[in-house]
């Protein structure tokens, strides 16, 4: 039964997530809707599952939920943090600097995570991976200290995605 | 205090807090002088500005109008592509050495961008074919 069933649905959370996106696309929270929604959410999961073939296994999606909302708060800090050195720092004083974050994670789907959250937190911008894929290099606006920037995306990013992607 | 009073003064601060992070992004696009520098002020256009920008759009279709959850999907659209373009534009950055190149990594040999095959090395770093 269960192989059946991971036969059939081989994300289960993709189908949600895609039903959910249909819905709203829709705009129309209808029954026939929510079906059509649902048999996407099959039909697409199973025809892509051959490409994609070492999926993640475990997933929290309650820590990610909370890991979303502390980014989007640090979004907002970061976006006045950034506009207050646009507006007042002169070029000359500007401090931007290539930072090498070692990584733990090792799963490609953490790892575009965490290189989506730092581009997206104003002030940091993830550039490139290394060809082995141990660490990732990310380029910083103003920092004077590159070692505490490191840091921070190791203890407040990465230690966050660990407990999500099991 | 109606409902609809809170609502006008609710989307306008969300329009105007949108169009000001949108203006500072624009004015750091044009005055900072290093291309990697200026990748840093649309990563803030595209979340700050357009999220509170979509924001004010979302209050007012339900207030005003019927509502629509499109600007979610906006939204989330936006926040999932942002950060390919910025890393494609950082990608170009660094192949054509317009700016400060990073030290290689401690950990591998070099950088995923700057690892060219062996025929391809010379035009890699003299940028001449």
């Amino acid at each position: 039964m269960s192989k059946a069933f991971h036969w059939l649905l081989p994300h289960p959370l993709l189908t949600l997530l895609l039903a959910v996106v249909w819905t709203l696309l829709q705009n129309d929270v209808s029954a026939g809707m929510i079906v059509f929604g649902v048999i996407l959410g099959v039909i697409i999961p199973f025809g892509t599952s051959i490409w994609w073939p070492d999926r993640p296994s475990g997933f929290r999606i309650g820590k990610m939920i909370s890991y979303s909302f502390l980014v989007i708060w640090d979004i907002f800090v970061a976006n006045v943090q950034v506009a207050w050195i646009v507006l007042t720092r002169p070029n000359d004083k500007l401090r931007p600097a290539w930072i090498e974050v070692p990584l733990d994670l090792r799963q490609p789907e953490a790892i575009s995570v965490l290189a989506g959250t730092i581009t997206l937190t104003p002030g940091t911008v993830s550039a490139d991976l290394s060809d082995e894929g141990h660490s990732l290099l990310v380029h910083a606006l103003d920092a004077d200290d590159p070692d505490a920037v490191r840091d921070e995306i190791k203890d407040r990013y990465e230690r966050r995605l660990k407990e999500i992607f099991v | 205090m109606t409902l609809e009073i809170v609502a006008v003064y609710a989307i306008s601060a969300c329009l105007l807090i949108g169009t000001f992070f949108t203006v500072v992004g624009a004015i750091g696009l044009l005055r900072f002088n290093d291309s990697m520098t200026r990748l840093h002020a649309p990563t803030k256009v595209s979340t700050m500005g357009i999220g509170a920008l979509l924001l004010a759009s979302m209050i007012h279709s339900y207030v005003f109008g019927e509502g629509s959850l499109h600007d979610l999907l906006i939204m989330a659209f936006l926040f999932v592509t942002a950060p390919i373009s910025a890393n494609f534009i950082a990608k170009v950055n660094i192949h054509r050495r317009s700016c400060q190149m990073p030290k290689p990594p401690k950990a591998d040999t070099t950088w995923a961008t700057l690892n060219v095959p062996e025929a391809d090395r010379d035009i890699e770093e003299t940028g001449k074919a």
